[in-house]
Formats: structure tokens, sequence, C-alpha cells
């Protein structure tokens, strides 16, 4: 059930994200200063923490979704949704262990490094 | 061993809302949680009000919900369930609560009866029995095991927001009947199942498969059943 749960959650976060992005890239067309004066207040350590918990969450709803679509068309799908679980959790943690540090050099460097 | 169940109690002639009581019996780790509610009945209140017929996991009277899981009272054992800590029986959840652990059992048994369980064939009866093959007996031998517990029916999320769903147990009985060579209903069954509250509202939560008592493979089925109607074919 809670793969499940998280896919839902998973699913609005990412609606949300998606919302914003349409609303910000638009502004281009409107105002490209604008634009440009908005990404720039996206430059800081919060939002980055946010874009890796995107990518988390865009990653999980990606390889659950595949898991569901094995489950539904899959003749042994049900039978191994558990493994599938696990296979889907491995292949998160090895992207998101390859992820993280080049998505949070930048913030490493600015929190504790001589860039800020 | 001393245990403490604590079960959740609602006396509809004086209780607005169900409440928890704790009930300290001393039962053997190899006892069942049925026995130690026989205990409490039996010993010390005997106003504690559940379902249970054969006490041997036949007849699917007593299913509740004990440490949260739906399970049947007479199949869990005492060790199994944590005894250290308080151990937690309620009725199960989705149905209208009548008493303790009572529910009304008759939405349930009303999605039982819109799947028509029963064999349905055309033209005249053969004068001997009519045969299966053992390879065709085996294509729905899993989903006669059921019991009728509704155990998975009311562990599922999707049921439990409005009752409205078909549930995992009629969809199981259904599937009995649409994969069996002998029965000419399948197009019927198939066609209620394709409605709004069908098996369209699976969402593969596996909690069913996860609570039958009897190790169907209820998702599995359910699965089944959608991809006939895909297909058209059985």
């Amino acid at each position: 059930m809670w793969s499940w749960v998280a896919h839902r959650v998973t699913g609005v976060l990412i609606f949300f994200f998606l919302f914003c992005h349409v609303l910000d890239t638009a502004l281009v067309r409107v105002d490209p200063d604008a634009y440009n004066r908005v990404i720039d207040t996206y430059k800081n350590p919060i939002v980055n923490l946010m874009e890796v918990g995107l990518v988390g969450a865009v990653l999980f709803h990606a390889f659950n979704g595949l898991r569901v679509v094995l489950i539904d068309f899959w003749k042994s799908g049900p039978r191994y949704q558990r493994q599938l679980l696990w296979a889907v959790l491995a292949v998160w943690f090895v992207l998101m262990a390859g992820f993280i540090y080049p998505m949070t050099e930048h913030t490493w460097g600015v929190l504790f490094g001589s860039e800020g | 061993m001393d245990i403490t169940l604590k079960i959740r109690r609602f006396d509809p002639e004086n209780d607005t809302e169900p409440h928890w009581e704790a009930y300290g019996v001393t039962v053997l780790p190899t006892d069942r949680v049925l026995d130690a509610l026989h205990k409490v009945k039996w010993e010390v209140d005997g106003s504690l009000t559940f379902r249970r017929s054969c006490a041997h996991g036949v007849c699917g009277s007593d299913a509740m919900r004990i440490n949260g899981r739906n399970r049947l009272a007479c199949k869990t054992l005492i060790k199994d369930v944590n005894p250290d800590k308080p151990i937690t029986v309620e009725a199960i959840k989705g149905l209208p609560l009548q008493k303790d652990l009572v529910v009304d059992m008759e939405p349930f048994f009303d999605a039982y009866r819109d799947v028509m369980p029963f064999l349905i064939t055309r033209g005249n009866e053969p004068t001997r029995e009519r045969l299966q093959s053992s390879k065709d007996r085996e294509r729905f031998d899993d989903t006669t095991k059921c019991i009728l517990c509704a155990a998975c029916t009311t562990s599922c999320p999707v049921y439990w927001v409005d009752g409205q769903y078909f549930g995992p147990a009629a969809i199981v009985n259904a599937h009995r009947f649409i994969f069996d060579s002998r029965d000419e209903g399948a197009q019927q069954r198939l066609e209620i199942l394709n409605e709004r509250e069908g098996v369209w509202r699976c969402r593969t939560t596996f909690n069913c498969t996860e609570a039958c008592p009897r190790g169907i493979e209820i998702t599995k089925a359910i699965q089944e059943v959608k991809r006939a109607l895909l297909t058209r074919a059985v």
C-alpha cells in the first residue's frame, strides 16, 4: 500500500512543480528581464534542496510507473510485485547516489566554501 | 502468559463513538486470538460481541482487524502478533459498525450477488455431469478458495472511500466463474465489472492479497479480469 501512497504523493508534487514551471517559463514571453529576476531568486540552497526532492520524486514516479505497467500487463507481474518494488527502490537509490553530488556541488561551495 | 487485549468497543444503545478498552487475560502462546476473545467474553465481560461459527478458518465469520491488519481471529496465534505489547482488535473497516466487532455485511453480499456467483449455461442439460479437463479446472482453482470473510474487501483503500467499489471479494468470485470452461455467463459478468465501480477502480495496492487468510492471489485475479476485458478473451 505504501508504494501506492508514495506514487500519489510524488505525482501531486510533480504536478505542482510543472504548474510553477509553466508559469515561470511563460514569463519569458511577457518580459525577459522579469524572467531573469525570477530565475535568480531560485539560486539558493533551499531551492537546490527542492530540486533534489524533485529528482527523487520524478525517479520514483517513473520507475514505480513502469512497475505498475508490469503489474497490469505482465502475466507474472502481480506475483512479483514486491520484488519489483525492491528493484524500483534499488534503481532509485543508485541513481540518487549518482545524482546527488553533481546536483548539490554548487550549494556546498556556497554554504561552506569560498564561493559565497 | 499474561497478555493485554485492546478491543475497540461500541454499544449502539449507549455510545455515540467507539472507544478502546483493555482486558488482561492469561493464555498460551499457541492459543489463537479467538481463544483470548472467548476468555474475555466468557470470564470477564459477557457483553463483548463478535461473530464466529466454525472457529477453524473455514466459515469466514471472524475476520477482524488485529494489530492493524485484517485476519481471521481463529487462524491467528497469539505468539505471532507480538504479545509483549497490547494486541489491538477492532472491527473490519469500510462496512457499517453495528456492535463491538460486528459489522453489517449486507453491502458486501450485495456486491457478491451482483456478479452472479453461480453457473450460467444455455441449451439442454447434459444427462451426465458437465465434464472439465484438469487443466481447465486449474485455470480458476485459486479463486475457488474464497470463504467470503471480507478481509480483502475491507482492507482495500478504494473500498474505504465510499463503499461503492465492487471490492476484491466480488471480483474473485466473478473470476471463479468467468474462467470456468463450463460457464457461459462470462461476457455478462465482464460487462458488470466493466462499469464505473468495477475492476478499473482497482489501483493494485495489494492490500487484499496480503489480507486474504486463504492465500488467494487476489490482485492477480483482478488483473486477469482487467486483461480479459481488454482482449475479450477468457
